[in-house]
């Protein structure tokens, strides 16, 4: 019972607290606001350590299990080895710690994004039809915005780079900005609703 | 005929990657050096900064990891040879755990092609974890946020810092990101403490922001590889006035392969609804 009442008496403490905060400029109420930032920080960082606990504990029981322990038995060499290196070693520029980082992860990170391109031309390729209206004005925007905004696009007609940025500042900034306004007071609500006890998901179970 | 366009309607996956392939990596061995011309987004950013005085300071967040490097780090290192050309002091920082190393990268490389001193025209802070409280906490005092510098100097021995000690001090902050970032730089620095934003972005990630520039919360954005070439063409420009060394054009060269990439993507998409036509058209017979 105190498991869950004690986080939502102190989520709803907090929450009415700030929101009060927020609309008194005194002194007093900016000290409060500085120590809570301070403590947020605190908070964050001793929240790494629970994360780097559970990602070791989870590959841990993985190997002690026998499931996919090549891959667990990488991550963990990997992460040893990398906080030693940055713990004890050096992460200056010239630092073999920096050196992994640029020869090992940078390539292997990128090169998964820039795969993408190849999986959405062949998507595009298959998938992209003049099926019905709305999908033609899909269709004919998306054509619109490649070439506008590429020099291509520039050389073919000045005009088409000014019209593809008249696409992005207003069919686009309508649609965007009425998603944000919708996404706000949602977000609004949920708060509230987080604030006084009524949305309980983030307790878990 | 009919047999030509029955083949070209039904390519297979290897051949669209192969082709693909082909149209990136050609551009790259012999650059085409298309004309770039400047949209206005980018213009703002660039005549901004440029209306800084010397000596003013300014913050760039490295809020991106190696996933979007090829589209965000170029215009890091473009806004980066811009400020430092023109004598602002650069804070760097970084708010993406994967983009430690390379916000240190960037700002020793463009440092070192300016002989800037650390601590004194540049300092890189490093990561900061919880994105909300960093940002609202150096509106308070970058000191408490971030007591010591990313080599654990405690940054009230660096010069550039006697004078810098919240965004009163701090004249833009630029976030480079392939994510949200930048939203939440408006919401908690410029909302609340009035701080002028710009934001570096990857294309795709570009729409979501017109919003912003439209409001006056961003004083200018870079869109992807495109919004990095352009403004790596305007570095050019300054460069050559001032009689400096022309950096290496990135982004300028990847423009000549995704204008190749963007114009094969449209021609196998009319290929394909030509296709898609037809076998409607023979099934209706």
């Amino acid at each position: 019972m105190a498991a869950r009442t004690i986080p939502l008496a102190i989520v709803f403490f907090f929450g009415v607290l700030m929101t009060v905060q927020f609309y008194i400029p005194h002194p007093v109420s900016q000290r409060l606001y500085e120590m809570v930032l301070d403590w947020m920080n605190g908070v964050s960082a001793a929240a790494i350590i629970l994360a780097v606990g559970s990602l070791v504990k989870h590959h841990w029981r993985k190997i002690s299990r026998r499931e996919n322990v090549v891959y667990s038995g990488v991550t963990l060499l990997a992460f040893f080895f990398m906080a030693f290196l940055g713990l004890f070693v050096s992460i200056a520029e010239d630092s073999l710690f920096q050196t992994l980082f640029a020869n090992v992860q940078v390539p292997l990170q990128a090169t998964m994004f820039s795969l993408l391109a190849f999986y959405m031309a062949s998507a595009a390729y298959r998938a992209f039809r003049a099926r019905n209206l709305e999908a033609t004005l899909l269709l004919l925007a998306a054509f619109v915005l490649m070439i506008g905004i590429i020099p291509i696009g520039y050389l073919i007609h000045p005009k088409f780079a000014d019209f593809a940025q008249w696409v992005l500042n207003v069919p686009n900034m309508a649609a965007k900005r009425g998603i944000m306004i919708g996404v706000g007071l949602g977000a609004i609500a949920t708060s509230v609703k987080i604030i006084l006890g009524i949305e309980r998901n983030w307790l878990g179970g | 005929m009919n047999n030509l366009i029955h083949k070209l309607t039904h390519l297979n996956r290897q051949t669209i990657y192969g082709i693909l392939a082909l149209g990136i990596i050609l551009p790259l061995l012999f650059p085409l050096r298309l004309p770039e011309h400047v949209s206005p987004p980018v213009q703002r950013l660039y005549d901004y900064i440029e209306s800084l005085p010397e000596g003013s300071a300014i913050l760039l967040s490295v809020d991106f990891g190696p996933d979007v490097l090829p589209e965000t780090y170029p215009m890091f290192l473009a806004v980066l040879r811009h400020a430092m050309a023109r004598n602002i002091r650069v804070i760097g920082i970084c708010l993406n755990p994967a983009g430690i190393g390379l916000g240190l990268e960037g700002i020793q490389k463009v440092a070192k092609e300016l002989h800037k001193q650390y601590g004194t025209d540049y300092v890189y802070l490093g990561f900061k974890p919880n994105l909300g409280a960093t940002m609202l906490g150096l509106g308070e005092d970058v000191h408490k946020v971030f007591p010591t510098d990313y080599y654990g100097t405690p940054i009230d021995s660096l010069p550039l810092f006697r004078n810098v000690r919240n965004y009163n001090d701090i004249a833009l902050v630029v976030s480079f990101s392939g994510a949200s970032h930048p939203a939440l730089w408006v919401a908690y620095a410029n909302a609340r403490y009035g701080e002028k934003i710009a934001a570096g972005v990857t294309g795709v990630m570009a729409a979501d922001y017109y919003p912003y520039l439209q409001t006056g919360q961003f004083v200018g954005m870079l869109a992807g590889m495109k919004g990095a070439a352009e403004y790596e063409y305007l570095v050019e420009k300054l460069f050559r006035e001032k009689g400096l060394p022309t950096p290496p054009p990135f982004a300028i060269r990847g423009m000549d392969s995704i204008s190749i990439a963007h114009l094969l993507i449209i021609v196998l998409v009319i290929i394909g609804n030509i296709g898609y036509f037809m076998e409607r058209k023979q099934k209706g017979a």
